[in-house]
């Protein structure tokens, strides 16, 4: 069973609510940089990034971090993950720093990614974004920017499909079996 | 890729698809060396054994630094300084070691086989720092992994391999991982430090340094091992050097862009002259750069997770 919990249209208003608000929080673009977790965090940076460039007429820095490295569970895994590349060209001292996924669950992944960018410097703030907040956290986290906020069961599944990779702009919601 | 291997114990058990996801995952390592904080939490709680039966400075150094990097602890053992000069069998030492819970053992060893013996043994993980003159599979890695740094892909290149080979480790270990892909190896030397049937590797050999290096993207030299006999196999070291140290003269023969590679120690004056080994187109301070990078992908793939 599958249900859309935001269509096309919605994640569309979303990533432009949520770009608006970075904006507005921040009083612009200066000093800013935007962070996407791989793997559609980071297209969901690079529409931020585009977005922020039509308001404000400036191009953000924009790193892609792979929390691999960082994880909490890695000795608990039957065989370990891919580790790709965490590409961040910036210096990410006294940066304001966005770092955009696109669930937030346990908050596990967050704790790794902020982990991960303390170990390249001091940023002045971490914020996070995403694009949905599927509730039952794990770890005291919060995200600053949210799309859509929905607390599902442990047995549902919430899945993001971005036109990057998955052809279509969409958030998902079924039950495992 | 799912990787399932418990060991590295040789190139020879690995396939073309392992050996580049590995070499992938070294890329994706290789970063954290050149940040301020070169550490990361990946093998917390790990306990990595280096564990040298011979001489080493490159090699043990490299993966010290490696588990380091990843945040694994790590102890070493020389033969010098273990129960083996009191009489201590190798199966011994290692069972006693492995009482103690290291996750991962790495092991240079004078006999061919006994990392192998020991992997039989171990629930431990089992790296292969060299055995005798059988593989090296991590210095061929890194070897692999700097060609293709330098040359974008290995299918198509053009490899010669210079000097005592019948000794070595290396060229038997970069033969393996080499001939897994679609190169040409050469092999040179004179013949009594070529094995015989080393055609039935699929390379070819011979005996001229001028032939081998024509037309070639990729020279590797090698010492001789003369721990291993190498010297005996040659009239003098004068003499070798003569027909087979590399110098700028031979680089004319080989393409443009060819890079000059050497495992380390070299002998300067023998197989290497100084100009081709500081020149540009050496990448031999590469390799070491690069073989602490393979060392934290081997390390992570054979211990992170319940493989």
């Amino acid at each position: 069973m599958e249900r859309v919990l935001l269509d096309e249209k919605a994640v569309e208003r979303s990533i432009n609510r949520i770009t608006h608000e970075i904006l507005e929080k921040n009083q612009g673009s200066t000093h800013l940089s935007l962070i996407g977790i791989r793997t559609r965090g980071i297209f969901l940076a690079k529409r931020i990034r585009d977005k922020i460039k039509e308001i404000e007429n400036r191009e953000l820095p924009l790193g892609v971090l792979d929390i691999t490295m960082y994880r909490d569970d890695i000795a608990k895994l039957k065989a370990p993950l891919e580790v790709k590349k965490t590409e961040i060209p910036f210096n990410v001292n006294n940066m304001t720093i966005v770092l955009i996924d696109d669930v937030l669950y346990t908050g596990r992944t967050t704790r790794a990614a902020i982990d991960a960018i303390m170990d390249l410097g001091r940023p002045n703030k971490i914020q996070l974004a995403v694009l949905v907040d599927r509730g039952r956290r794990e770890l005291p986290i919060q995200p600053d920017y949210t799309g859509v906020f929905y607390t599902a069961a442990t047995e549902e599944e919430v899945s993001v499909r971005l036109r990057e990779m998955d052809g279509k702009d969409e958030v998902l919601l079924s039950k495992s079996p | 890729m799912n990787w399932t291997h418990k060991d590295l114990l040789g190139i020879r058990e690995l396939s073309r698809e392992e050996i580049l996801y590995l070499l992938d995952t070294a890329d994706s390592f290789r970063d954290i060396s050149r940040r301020a904080i070169k550490k990361v939490p990946t093998l917390r709680g790990k306990t990595v054994v280096t564990f040298f039966y011979e001489p080493s400075t490159r090699t043990r150094i490299s993966f010290e630094i490696a588990a380091k990097r990843l945040s694994a602890d790590t102890i070493n053992i020389s033969a010098s300084s273990s129960s083996t000069v009191k009489g201590e069998t190798l199966k011994d030492t290692a069972r006693n070691l492995e009482a103690m819970r290291p996750d991962v053992i790495i092991m240079r060893h004078s006999m061919p086989g006994a990392p192998f013996m020991l992997s039989r043994i171990l629930d431990s993980s089992v790296i292969n720092a060299g055995d005798g003159s059988h593989e090296h599979p991590t210095q061929a890695l890194l070897d692999l992994f700097t060609m293709k740094e330098r040359k974008e892909t290995l299918d198509g290149l053009r490899i010669a391999i210079v000097g005592d080979i019948v000794h070595s480790r290396v060229a038997r270990s970069n033969i393996f991982a080499l001939r897994k892909f679609d190169t040409e190896v050469t092999c040179c030397a004179p013949p009594t430090m070529i094995p015989p049937g080393l055609e039935a590797l699929g390379v070819k050999v011979t005996h001229s340094l001028e032939e081998a290096v024509a037309n070639k993207d990729v020279i590797m030299m090698l010492r001789i091992q003369k721990e291993r006999g190498g010297a005996s196999t040659i009239p003098s070291i004068r003499e070798y050097a003569s027909f087979y140290c590399l110098n700028e003269s031979h680089l004319r023969r080989a393409k443009r862009d060819v890079i000059v590679m050497h495992p380390g120690p070299m002998n300067r004056g023998v197989e290497i002259s100084d100009q081709v080994a500081d020149g540009p187109y050496s990448v031999i301070l590469n390799q070491v750069e690069n073989g602490v990078a393979v060392r934290m992908a081997v390390l992570y793939l054979l211990s992170g997770g319940e493989v």
